[in-house]
């Protein structure tokens, strides 16, 4: 049967129309033996461009439409909807791109212009000829959520998802939920309030109907894909008496695991883990939380000169971590006017590289710890802190002052860098997701995708990204609780058609392909020795087809067939 | 050159008189150095006013010895661009006064040479003999 295909050929005001000669090539087209209809338009993807294509397929009873305009990435699914309203099948709508692959990159030669855009313009009419009618495949879907970690994220994205009326698991390897917030002895800005609403979340969890904590408890394997996780769950402590492995069905995970403190023996230089009064900033917390004993643990004694050392560890590839653990610098500040307090007659020095506070309120804080309690801010790394007559000798630069700066002190602090939970690594390989050169969980884009992983269906929240403080922590779990409930929100998932397939009448089960596909969709099928597709993980890459020696494979609607008939029309000259 | 902070002279007596002169916090100043960038003076001087805060805030009252706080025309320029407000020739004024409580005159009207007497403006040697005058 000869096809009934419609060419839509778009000005998109100057910016195609002047390198191509668009009324031109849409005179051309009308002559191909293919097109049953062709017409220019100054804006396709407008209102009356998009009613111009629902008219020419009634009154010409079209059954593909090829719109020659910009990128598909940009309006296919406009035009793929236009078509549909009109009754053509929308796998049967492509867009051949001459705006960004013609116009704008063949600007002063407009034959040439428009002789490469006919090119594509026919080879897309050859692909449209070959296009299946489709429909988009549904996958039922699991409206429960796990969520790994009991932290503030955790409970955060856990609340969320919680309220918008979703079951979730909630799973924390410690015995209590809180994470590391409940060890800190009060939060910037304000100090009061933090421990309070921890409280207040932990019971708000407890006692809500949609969520269930599983404490003591952690994620051994996990196999699936969004919409349908099977995540084995094993409780009780690693070596204690009970160990009991269940499944938990889940359509999505948010990740949530938190960060462990450095190993303060890394830092022998500076006393760490040599001296008895050289402590981290998380041991300082306890120090300072109420109840809590501010004394130097060597001879229990209140310290009055205390230095605080930032960048401990961190920024400093050559003997620690390369990134800046951005909370610290806020954290210092925040202990030592707590000290300040505490200890009225006492000094707190601070030695910087750079004061890094940028957040609402945080630079006039850190302002005023110096203008009002005194900090004394030295700008210079300490490069050795030594015991001298029962205190320390701490060895500094000031690079303000142009001076090596001695100080005796009391009690060291080390403002410790986050490192990444203890078995991140381990856990990112059972979920599928990656973890960057230290460990921490890598988002899906740097830029643009800062809650998603490259895993769909799997979420990232709070410090196992990175380093950051509470708010931020607790902005980012709200986010990934947003998008678990998008997900949620549809009764079943649908899935693009344009998915692999196997021919199975050609196909060996060599399994050639199971071990190409980079997203673990392909598998061999269990009885009947040919190798099948799992279309909810099929990203339609093409890498099988490639790959089958046995030209067993296609991607629905990309059948190399398809493939060969447009390179026909694309710069060939016949005389190779 | 190494020295030890001494968290008695943190609190002591010459960051006090400074501050007690001056009526300035010594710890507002950040160090983002736009005082010198902007002194008309800066050539002369042999600490920049940023660098003459700077031994200020760590105690060390080597700074009375500088040249600078008698160099200061108290233009102002450094006060006006100050983003933290400090009043940085109120702090040079400070630093000659306790200059001067310590020791002698650093301007002694019958030591001024007769043939700058005679072209300097009459304004600018009062000026330095009623500042440099124990
Ligand atoms: C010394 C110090 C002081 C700080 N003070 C402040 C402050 O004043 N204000 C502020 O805003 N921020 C502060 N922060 C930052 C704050 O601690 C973090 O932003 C916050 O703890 C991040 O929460 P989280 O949920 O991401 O991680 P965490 O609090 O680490 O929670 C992670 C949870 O996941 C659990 N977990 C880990 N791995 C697994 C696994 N495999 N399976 C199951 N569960 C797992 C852990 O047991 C933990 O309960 C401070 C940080 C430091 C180092
Ligand atoms: S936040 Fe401050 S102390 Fe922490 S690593 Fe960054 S610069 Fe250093
Ligand atoms: S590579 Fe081709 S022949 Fe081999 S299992 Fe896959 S589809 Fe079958
Ligand atoms: S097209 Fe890509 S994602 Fe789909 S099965 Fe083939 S290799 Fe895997
Ligand atoms: S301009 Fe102000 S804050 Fe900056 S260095 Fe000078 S006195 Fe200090
Ligand atoms: S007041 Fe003094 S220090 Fe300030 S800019 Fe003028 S001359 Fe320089």
């Amino acid at each position: 049967m000869k096809s009934r295909i419609g060419v839509f050929v778009c000005h998109c005001g100057h910016n195609i129309a002047s390198s191509v000669d668009v009324p031109g090539l849409a005179e051309t087209l009308r002559r191909h033996p293919d097109v049953a209809f062709a017409a220019d338009y100054k804006y396709m993807c407008s209102d009356p461009g998009q009613q111009l294509i629902r008219q020419a397929i009634a009154d010409h009873r079209l059954d593909g439409v090829v719109v020659a305009a910009c990128s598909p990435a940009m309006h296919e699914t406009t035009f793929r909807r236009t078509a549909e309203g009109a009754g053509v099948n929308p796998y049967r709508c492509e867009c051949a791109n001459i705006r960004e692959q013609v116009s704008w990159v063949h600007q002063h030669d407009q034959p040439a212009a428009t002789a490469k855009a006919g090119d594509i313009v026919r080879s897309i009419v050859e692909r449209v000829r070959q296009d299946e009618c489709l429909e988009p495949l549904t996958l039922a879907l699991t409206r429960r959520c796990v969520v790994i970690g009991g932290g503030i994220a955790g409970m955060q994205a856990a609340l969320d998802v919680a309220g918008a009326g979703y079951p979730v698991v909630l799973i924390e390897r410690q015995s209590a939920l809180g994470g590391r917030m409940a060890q800190l002895s009060g939060t910037y800005l304000t100090l009061e309030g933090g421990s309070e609403r921890l409280a207040q979340m932990i019971a708000a969890i407890e006692r809500h109907a949609n969520i269930q904590v599983l404490t003591e408890a952690e994620v051994t394997a996990c196999s699936g894909y969004v919409g349908n996780f099977q995540v084995e769950v094993r409780t009780g402590r690693p070596g204690g008496a009970e160990v009991t492995p269940f499944t938990l069905d889940a359509g999505a995970i948010v990740v949530a695991t938190g960060w462990d403190p450095y190993d303060l023996s890394r830092l022998p230089e500076v006393g760490g883990g040599l001296l008895p009064d050289v402590v981290s900033t998380l041991d300082f917390e306890r120090m300072l939380a109420p109840g809590g004993r501010l004394a130097r643990p060597s001879d229990g004694v209140v310290p009055r000169q205390v230095v605080f050392i930032h960048c401990a560890g961190s920024r400093d590839p050559e003997h620690g971590v390369p990134y800046c653990s951005k909370t610290c610098c806020m954290v210092v500040a925040k202990q030592a006017m707590m000290f300040r307090q505490r200890v009225p007659e006492g000094q707190a020095y601070a030695f910087y590289i750079d004061l890094r506070t940028a957040g609402k309120g945080y630079e006039e804080y850190v302002r005023r710890s110096a203008e009002e309690h005194g900090v004394l801010y030295l700008r210079g790394k300490v490069s050795a802190v030594a015991a001298e007559n029962g205190r320390l000798r701490v060895s500094g630069a000031d690079t303000l002052s142009d001076l090596a700066v001695d100080i005796l002190a009391d009690l060291v602090v080390l403002a410790t860098p986050m490192v990444p939970a203890d078995g991140a690594v381990p856990l990112g390989q059972t979920l599928h997701i990656s973890t960057d050169a230290d460990g921490f969980f890598n988002e899906a884009h740097p830029k643009l995708r800062p809650v998603e992983t490259l895993t769909a269906g799997v979420y990232l929240a709070g410090t196992c990204q990175g380093p950051r403080d509470i708010p931020e922590t607790l902005a980012q779990a709200s986010g990934a609780a947003a998008k678990v409930m998008q997900l949620f929100s549809h009764a079943e998932m649908t899935q693009s058609p344009t998915v692999a397939a196997v021919v199975e009448d050609l196909c060996a089960a060599c399994a050639t392909c199971v071990g190409t596909c980079p997203y673990g969709a392909r598998s061999l099928h269990p009885v009947r020795a040919v190798a099948v597709v799992n279309p909810a993980l099929c990203q339609g890459c093409g890498a099988c087809v490639v790959a089958c020696p046995n030209k067993a494979c296609f991607v629905r609607n990309w059948r190399p067939t398809q493939v060969m008939a447009m390179l026909d029309q694309v710069g060939w000259s016949g005389d190779l | 050159m190494r020295v030890v902070l001494d968290p008695l002279a943190l609190h002591g007596a010459f960051i006090r008189e400074i501050e007690a002169i001056s009526e300035q916090n010594l710890l507002a100043c950040n160090q983002c150095g736009r005082c010198s960038a902007g002194c008309p003076l800066v050539e002369e001087m042999d600490l920049l006013p940023n660098q003459i805060i700077r031994p200020a805030q760590l105690g060390l009252d080597t700074v009375v010895d500088s040249t600078s706080p008698w160099l200061c025309a108290a233009c102002l320029m450094c006060e006006a661009r100050c983003p933290k407000g400090v009043d940085l020739p109120r702090i040079m004024d400070a630093l000659r006064q306790i200059a001067l409580r310590r020791g002698e005159s650093r301007v002694v009207a019958g030591d001024v040479d007769p043939a700058l007497l005679a072209g300097a403006p009459q304004m600018a040697i009062v000026g330095a003999l009623r500042r440099g005058e124990k």
